[in-house]
């Protein structure tokens, strides 16, 4: 894609253009963010370097915000400005010229206002920040695309004004960087206008949207007020913001996001669009403190009231109708009879008139208590049970492992979830060692000492006892702490190396089917399992496969036996959580299998050493015992007439193709449903989704839960376009492609999502935006960022790995993807990088991230970099030494040991705030981050430069400019 | 030697042998005339206080086939220090240890009086004796706490350095490590599933685990056989773990639900057992101790399904081939006996619930072997408990009363086949030229194992003349036979017993009194009993009683003297007297009758009687009966019906029951209470010498008998009353009224018609 190709060939291109094409303003246009900013100091233009500065420039700072607005209708706060009156904005917006618009435009046009309002509006925070976007960047141009032509104007604004796209909030800007890069820079001022005649020239990556700009801006915009789910069709924040929700009748996102919260009423026009209709459904996520979970109903013996035809749940959207004595099913349009005991009155607005002391008929998220014809076998479960479940081969005690696994399962037993308000956790624990064998424990409270039984029949596992076998942790205490004294001593000399995995898990599930309980077992595993067994394995790790057509074969289980056993355990409500510590390849595409389908989870220690890594498995293990889970459910998304749920993504099982079963299911896991049209759908009436999820609590108590969403509909494939949400959308994305890898070759797998993203773009140009030339880039306000996720979506190791990336990581990544809510892949694709120094000390607010370019980072500071998964401390070579001695206690630089992973604990204001900072980011994430400290041009940077995503990678993925420009290419290729 | 009746118990004594004949008739064709095949019962470890073993080994005849050891009857020419094999002939030099051999200086085995001589082997390493425990957790709970409590005690009577191992089974089979500290551990296997020995030992470590342990420690390489195995450990180290091990037993944990049976997979738990054993210490004496509570309900070797409404088989049912278990299980633990007995170990079944436990199928597991079966109603009755303490008695010696791992080898000379034996032993399979092609009992080979064996174990052995008609043996020659016993005695060391005997040879034409006056009417009656008995194992009884009927017939046509057609002329001599009457009440026991008993009890009676002893074994087939009263010292009366007298107290010992009988008078004083009265003293003596002379059978036999104390009609008083010769029956009343005993209710035959019948049988031309 390089370049290149772009030829320009318009002249027209106002190129760089935002939208205005011509006009210089265009620039302007650029800014008009700025605008938002402009509140900000920039006014200051001069400081070129300041992204902000343009805005400045640029006369009509306020009616940057209005382009903005006009531009990319796109939710951004711009409509919410009151003051900005929508329409007219977008004319002004660029300065000019109607013309502008047109990239941008082609929603506002019609809806400019609207579009504003439609949005959020009345909510909306003022600022509308976005507005930059789109315009911005058409900046392909380089050269390469035609745009950069005269008129560049934009480019030259797009620079300087770099920034601006993101609207960044003035300070962070990260202009620095760009004098890491003379090439990019092309020229500071727009107005060096022969920026087009350096074709070849880069573009300047401060002219593309930059996501921390997206990401700002909504914070400050939409951050400060709640999120009051009441009105239909509303898109949520951003997932990086930190808001609050109000349940008026729709779930939560937190429970619930959408790709789109406007949804094209045929499916021509979505096949028009190409734009996945997709749910990503948290149904258990965990809510903030200040947030209300939701309230359980118990309806009584007759169950939870449903519509008899379609079997939906009581929801805020049913009908009532004749006085209140029927109810009309919102999904399937059924009339139903309401029993005698549920009927009440209705008032004037035919509203029943309890619906606010019933939390089904006002709130999007409730629980249901579920009668015993919800449960299996029509018994009311048993309370669930845990079993620990440890490798003690010898890999599995040299590293000291069990020794440390049982000291902290002593007090760990104390913490198991537990219904809140209960005394004690319900939860029965059991425990078996392994190696080739299996060793059970009878710790019943009688006994004066744990006895262990000896299974070596792994062929044909069964469970030697059962009485004793499960416990209550209080009342068994003292001989479970026996016990968990004598494991590490009993297998001290062991010389056993070889280990058995599907027999393990066999025995766990019989063990739970011979209790008639759910569960969940905690696995902790060493080694590729080559001892004669069910399941047995060999080693076929080969690197030669990838980019072939076999390297599908990397990600696909050796044998049947896991989805066999899989099935078995879901069939049981048993859940497997398998912690990995493996010294080499262990095949995690195997022996992840059972734990994905049973909606487990997999953590993954490679080359564990106590020293090192303890911290982070023991806090990965408290967070994943402790968390609160539910057993045995069934996960069924009802929607109405007019679409259908016909694709799900997650870690789960499904035995027919309406019914997502898990065997657990917890407030990390995720499960992403791909909606098709079957009919055409009312503008008016919208699309409800209801997502029910029968399970057990873990007391034992049978529960529903609902989560219900109404989406609006559109005629109009800008609407659509401006409703969207480009997080969830690659949410979708990644996962699709996850799975597409296991069937088909990376490549097309890869192409696959360039073509889509591709058309989803060109379905915009063309339909929304207003003609203008083809030389020009441009993106509806809502996906922006898709080109630059996009990108890192491809290049992740799973689908373009690089020298180093093992297959085993290439599977533990797919699979950890598979379940991850928007938020997770949002920060996992692109990481956060925190400058740590720039902000002055004493400020508490977390400092503002940058781009994730090398360009972006300066030698004289210190930046942390998370993804979710790792947390990189990079330190500048030319950092204070004063800063050095305040965090790591030594005098220079040099004397930094690279790859350190913790800070020394030091009494100073930054040492505190940077130890702070990292916990606080700890806190945020599902699994604890092993901190590394990397030193610049030290041999590890290696490594941290493969998450700073908008750079050229190693492994040959593709530059965020370059990635773009091919965009273009191709965008221009369909519309061609 | 004055009368052969003295001369076949010195020979009893001596050698522990009793033949059927102990003048042998010196042609095949006169021999087959005789009826009773020549054969003898032979007790390997007579119990020999007077025989100290010598230190040395035996010398073998040098020829390859024979390998005959040296013996009194072997000729011996002192000059050129060569001997003869009395065998095969060949002439072998003396090892040159005999350097010194001369008339006045002979070694022991030259002598007459050492017919019976016992060597001490001290080559070899040698391995203690182990007991390995396999106990049925299905138990009620007072059954198993009685159990543990034996299986406790046990422990102190073991010889210190014994390996002790424990495997339990319920639903699941555990096999418990003995060694190891604090936590208590165990193996345990699916009751299901049928796994082969190598399956096991992989399974319980064996094989690899050996191993490094064996490399890591090459400087105790004496030690290692005995620490191999983590579940077989000396009986001084874990007594103390073992115990509490024991006490800790719970009763299976497997829920049983109402109408069910337990899950017991005793099965496996044998296989497991065998499996052990075999893998850790092949070929050494070792007892594996099996105590069930019920039938085996899952697995391979079920018996019967858990469903209780289905009853265990019976007679009936396997007769209508309606017993849809049996064949499989059958064949499982015969499977299991073959192993065992390959492995030269043995299996004692104890099995005591009040309905069947299945030895139908499993007695092979006892009767390859040579182990123990022991039937009873509970764990809970001394019955149980004094049998199993009385496996541990010790001889005069200090030693158990206890044997293992021996091979019994006999030679005989040229005129002589081996037809094969009957008793608690398998087949090694070796044959030679003294091997007959007809096989009696367990035949085809000279030699024979017998895997456990006490004092009293017994083997019929049987033999075929082969001599032809024309080639006669010249007067005064003698037959001859050697018994070659190597066994493992209890002390651990390997011990060959050697018994030579020899019988004149005699022309049944012409000296067929002499012949006749020979003959052994017991050992006959229990050599032909085993027989059937053998017989009945695999044919339907009635065949085996016309078989007999006929043998029986044929014998008394030839040895009787008696008109043709004239019944009341017939007469036998002296030594044939009893027989008949023998063969009338093995036909009405229990070896042969399987009405009235389960395929269980079946299986158990004739478990015994094919491993006791002539004495014992006489008793089991004709019970004794004594009567006490007023009149005199007790004395042995006819069991016969009109020996139940109102004023008599009768004593009946039929090896597995001791009943004791007050008359309908002396229940009624006793009920009026004249034993506690001073003036009636002598009742009270009366009522008590039988208890006291009952007493001492119980203590010495084994295994211990049911005690039966009843009284006229008495509801136990059946097993008296089925003994007994119904001599009186409600069909002839013509007793009725007098005094003469009491009617027994039965449609049986008694002697008297019995005898009625063969008489006219054996006179007439027909047959």
């Amino acid at each position: 894609m390089q370049i290149s190709s772009a030829v320009a060939p318009a002249p027209p291109s106002s190129g760089l253009g935002y939208g205005p094409p011509t006009s210089l303003a265009s620039a302007s246009g650029s800014f008009p963010n700025s605008g938002l900013y402009g509140s900000y100091p920039q006014g200051q233009a001069s400081p070129v370097s300041q992204a902000q500065g343009h805005p400045g420039i640029q006369t009509p700072q306020r009616s940057a915000p209005s382009q903005a607005s006009s531009f990319t209708p796109p939710v951004s706060g711009g409509p919410r400005l009151p003051s900005m009156t929508g329409p007219l904005l977008p004319g002004q917006g660029f300065g000019g010229p109607s013309v502008s618009q047109p990239n941008h435009v082609s929603s506002p046009p019609p809806q400019a206002l609207p579009p504003g309002t439609q949005m959020t509006g009345p909510l909306g925070p003022p600022p509308p920040m976005h507005s930059l976007q789109q315009p911005g960047y058409q900046p392909q141009q380089n050269g390469s695309f035609g745009s950069a032509r005269g008129p560049q104007p934009n480019y030259g604004s797009p620079y300087p004004a770099a920034p601006t796209f993101g609207s960044q909030p003035g300070p962070p800007q990260p202009l620095p960087p760009k004098r890491l890069d003379p090439d990019a820079i092309p020229s500071p001022q727009l107005n060096e206008l022969p920026p087009q005649q350096k074709t070849r020239h880069r573009i300047d990556p401060d002219a593309i949207p930059s996501p921390i700009q997206v990401i700002e801006d909504d914070r400050n915009n939409r951050g400060t007020e709640p999120f009051v789910t009441g009105v239909r069709g509303q898109v949520p924040p951003l997932v990086t913001t930190n808001f609050l929700v109000k349940d008026q009748g729709n779930a939560s996102p937190r429970y619930i996001r959408c790709t789109s919260y406007n949804i094209p009423c045929t499916s021509d026009m979505a096949k028009q669009a190409q734009v996945p209709l997709a749910a990503v459904i948290k149904p258990l996520a965990t809510l903030p403190p200040d947030e209300a979970s939701p309230y359980v109903v118990d309806h009584g013996e007759s169950g939870p009231l449903r519509c008899n035809r379609c079997k939906a749940y009581m929801c805020p959207f049913m009908q009532f109708i004749e006085g209140g004595r029927r109810f009309q099913c919102c999904f399937c349009s059924c009339i139903n009879d309401v029993p005698p005991q549920y009927f009440q009155h209705l008032d004037h607005t035919g509203k029943r008139v309890d619906a606010y002391d019933r939390p089904e008929l006002s709130l999007g998220s409730y629980e249901f208590l579920a009668t015993v014809d919800y449960c299996k076998n029509n018994k009311f479960p048993s309370p669930p049970a845990f079993i620990f479940m440890i490798d003690v081969s010898y890999n599995a005690i040299r590293t000291g492992l069990v020794r440390l696994l049982c000291e902290e399962l002593k007090s760990l037993l104390d913490f198991l979830p537990r219904e809140c308000g209960a005394e004690e956790s319900a939860i029965r624990v059991g425990f078996v060692t392994y190696n080739k064998v299996l060793h059970f424990y009878n710790v019943k409270s009688s006994l004066a000492q744990p006895q262990m039984m000896v299974v070596s029949d792994v062929a044909d596992m069964f469970v030697p006892l059962l009485d004793g076998f499960l416990v209550n942790v209080n009342e068994s205490r003292a001989v479970i702490t026996s016990l968990l004294d004598q494991i590490p001593e009993m297998f001290a000399d062991t010389r056993e190396t070889e280990t058995v995995f599907v027999p393990v898990i066999q025995a766990g599930m019989e063990a739970l089917k011979a209790a008639e309980c759910a569960g969940k077992l905690f696995l902790f595993h060493t080694s590729l399992p080559i001892a004669e067994a069910p399941g047995k394995l060999k080693n076929r790790d080969d690197r030669k496969l990838i980019n072939t057509d076999k390297e599908k074969t990397l990600f696909q289980p050796q044998t049947g036996a896991y989805q066999t056993l899989a099935k078995e355990c879901v069939a049981q409500g048993c859940c497997i959580d398998l912690f990995l510590f493996p010294n080499q390849y262990v095949d995690v595409a195997t022996l992840s299998v059972v734990p994905q389908l049973t909606g487990g989870s997999v953590y993954k220690y490679a080359c564990f050493q106590v020293e090192n890594d303890q911290e982070r498995f023991l806090s990965d293990l408290r967070r994943d015992v402790q968390k609160v889970v539910g057993f045995d459910a069934v996960m069924r998304v009802r929607t109405s007439t007019g679409i259908r749920a016909v694709d799900f993504f997650g870690a789960f099982y499904m035995s027919n193709t309406t019914d997502v079963e898990l065997a657990g299911l917890d407030g990390d896991k995720t499960v992403t449903v791909e909606f098709k049209h079957d009919d055409r759908l009312n503008e008016e009436s919208g699309a409800l989704l209801q997502c029910a999820l029968l399970y057990t609590s873990c007391a034992g108590q049978r529960r529903l839960r609902i989560h219900n969403l109404a989406l609006n509909c559109c005629t109009q494939l800008a609407d659509l376009y401006r409703n969207c949400e480009t997080d969830t959308l690659i949410n979708y994305m990644a996962k699709f492609a996850y799975r597409g890898v296991l069937n088909s070759p990376v490549k097309a797998v890869r192409d696959t999502l360039i073509t889509q993203c591709a058309q989803i773009l060109a379905c915009y140009r063309k339909n929304c935006a207003s003609p203008s030339s083809a030389g020009q880039l441009i993106l509806p306000e809502c996906m922006k960022l898709l080109p630059v996720y996009l990108n890192c979506v491809l290049k992740s190791d799973v689908l373009q790995p690089g020298a180093e990336v093992t297959t085993d990581d290439r599977a533990y990544v797919r699979q950890l993807v598979t379940s991850m809510d928007v938020a997770e892949t949002n920060v996992f694709f692109y990481p956060r990088l925190l400058p740590l120094t720039k902000s002055p000390i004493e400020s508490t607010t977390e400092p503002t991230a940058v781009r994730a370019s090398e360009e972006r980072l300066s030698n004289g500071d210190i930046y942390l970099l998370e993804n979710g998964l790792n947390l990189f401390l990079w330190v500048g070579a030319s950092v204070q030494q004063g800063v050095v001695q305040s965090l790591f206690s030594v005098s220079s630089f040099s004397q930094i040991t690279s790859g350190l992973s913790v800070l020394p604990v030091l009494d100073n204001p930054l040492s505190k705030k940077v130890r702070g900072l990292i916990d606080s980011l700890r806190a945020q994430r599902s699994r604890y981050m092993k901190l590394i400290v990397v030193k610049q041009e030290d041999k590890l940077e290696m490594l941290f430069k493969h998450f700073l995503v908008e750079d050229k990678s190693l492994s040959g993925g593709a530059s965020y400019v370059d990635f773009l420009c091919h965009m273009h290419k191709e965008i221009r290729q369909l519309l061609s | 030697m004055a009368t052969y009746l003295e001369f076949i118990q010195q020979n009893e004594e001596r050698d522990g042998v009793r033949f059927s004949w102990n003048v042998w008739p010196s042609s095949r064709l006169e021999a087959t005339r005789m009826v009773v095949p020549l054969a003898c019962l032979f007790t390997p470890l007579k119990e020999r206080p007077d025989l100290p073993p010598v230190q040395y080994e035996p010398v073998l005849c040098s020829r390859p086939t024979c390998k005959a050891v040296l013996n009194p009857l072997c000729q011996v020419d002192y000059r050129a220090k060569l001997w003869a094999c009395n065998f095969c002939f060949q002439r072998n030099q003396f090892p040159p240890a005999y350097g010194g051999i001369s008339e006045v200086n002979q070694p022991a085995e030259l002598m007459p009086q050492f017919s019976t001589i016992e060597y001490m082997i001290q080559r070899g390493a040698q391995s203690p004796l182990i007991f390995l425990y396999v106990v049925d957790t299905c138990l009620e709970e007072d059954d198993l706490q009685a159990l543990k409590e034996s299986l406790q005690m046990s422990l102190s009577l073991l010889p210190p350095d014994a390996l002790v191992g424990l495997i339990t089974f319920g639903r699941m089979v555990q096999v418990h490590e003995l060694s190891c500290e604090g936590i208590s551990k165990s193996y345990v296997f699916r009751g299901t599933k049928d796994l082969t020995a190598k399956q096991i030992q992989d399974m319980l470590g064996l094989t690899k685990p050996a191993m490094p342990m064996q490399q890591a420690r090459p400087a105790q390489p004496q030690e290692h056989p005995f620490v191999s195995s983590r579940f077989l450990q000396p009986v001084h180290k874990i007594d103390m773990n073992l115990t509490d091990l024991l006490g800790e037993l719970q009763r299976d944990p497997w829920p049983v639900t109402q109408g069910k049976r337990p899950l017991r997979s005793t099965g496996v738990a044998l296989s497991i057992a065998v499996g052990l054993l075999e893998g850790t210490f092949p070929n050494t004496g070792a007892r594996i101790m099996l105590f069930t509570g019920g039938p085996p309900t899952q697995g391979p070797g079920m018996v019967v399904g858990d469903e209780l409404k289905i009853p265990i088989r019976s007679w009936h049912d396997i007769e209508k081939d309606n017993a849809r278990f049996m064949k499989k299980a059958t064949k499982h633990y015969e499977m299991l006996a073959n192993r065992t007995a390959a492995n030269g170990h043995c299996i004692d079944i104890y099995a005591c619930a009040l309905d069947q436990t299945g030895l139908l199928e499993m007695k092979c597991c006892a009767n390859l072997t040579g182990g123990y079966m022991v039937m009873g109603d509970s764990f809970n009755t001394s019955l149980f408990k004094q049998t199993f303490q009385r496996i541990f008695t010790k001889d005069f010696n200090g030693d158990f009363r206890m044997a293992f791992g021996a091979t019994l080898d006999v030679k005989t000379s040229r005129e002589l086949k081996i037809a094969g034996a009957i008793g608690p032993c398998v087949s090694l399979n070796v044959k030679g030229p003294c091997v007959s092609e007809n096989e009696l009992g367990v035949g085809g080979t000279s030699q024979w194992k017998i895997c456990g064996l006490d004092l009293t174990s017994t083997l019929g052995i049987y033999f075929e003349v082969v001599n032809q008609h024309n080639a006669p043996i010249p007067q005064g020659g003698r037959g001859a036979i050697q018994f070659v016993t190597h066994y493992q005695h209890s002390s651990t060391q390997r011990r060959i017993r050697v018994t030579t005997i020899a019988r004149n040879w005699a022309d049944a034409q012409t000296q067929l009194r002499h012949i006749e006056a020979a003959f052994d009417q017991e050992a006959a009656a229990v050599l032909m009993a085993r027989l059937g008995v053998f017989r009945a194992e695999s044919e339907e009884g009635p065949d085996v009683l016309r078989w007999l009927d006929r043998q029986l017939i044929r014998l008394c046509q030839k040895f009787g003297q008696y008109n043709k057609e004239d019944p009341a002329s017939f007469r036998l001599s002296d030594s044939f007297s009893l027989y008949p009457q023998f063969m009338f009440h093995l036909r009405r026991s229990p070896f042969l009758q399987v009405f009235n008993n389960s395929p269980d009890e079946s299986s158990y009676y004739r478990h015994h009687f094919a491993r006791q002893d002539l004495t014992q074994s006489l008793i089991m087939i004709q019970p004794i009966l004594y009567s006490y009263s007023f009149h005199g010292p007790p004395e042995p009366v006819l069991l016969d019906s009109s020996s139940i007298l109102a004023d008599k107290i009768l004593l009946m010992d039929t090896f597995f029951q001791i009943v004791i009988y007050l008359g309908e008078t002396i229940a009624q004083w006793r009920k009026a209470g004249y034993q506690d009265m001073p003036e009636y003293e002598n009742f009270k003596h009366l009522l008590q010498a039988p208890l006291d002379d009952a007493q001492e059978i119980l203590q010495a036999r084994f295994p211990m008998p049911r005690y039966i104390n009843t009284e006229h009609g008495g509801s136990q008083a059946r097993f008296l009353l089925s003994k007994v010769n119904p001599s009186q029956t409600h069909n002839n009343l013509y007793a009725w009224g007098q005094e003469t005993g009491a009617p027994i209710l039965t449609d049986d035959v008694s002697l008297q018609v019995f005898m009625d019948h063969l008489k006219k049988l054996a006179v007439s031309s027909a047959c």
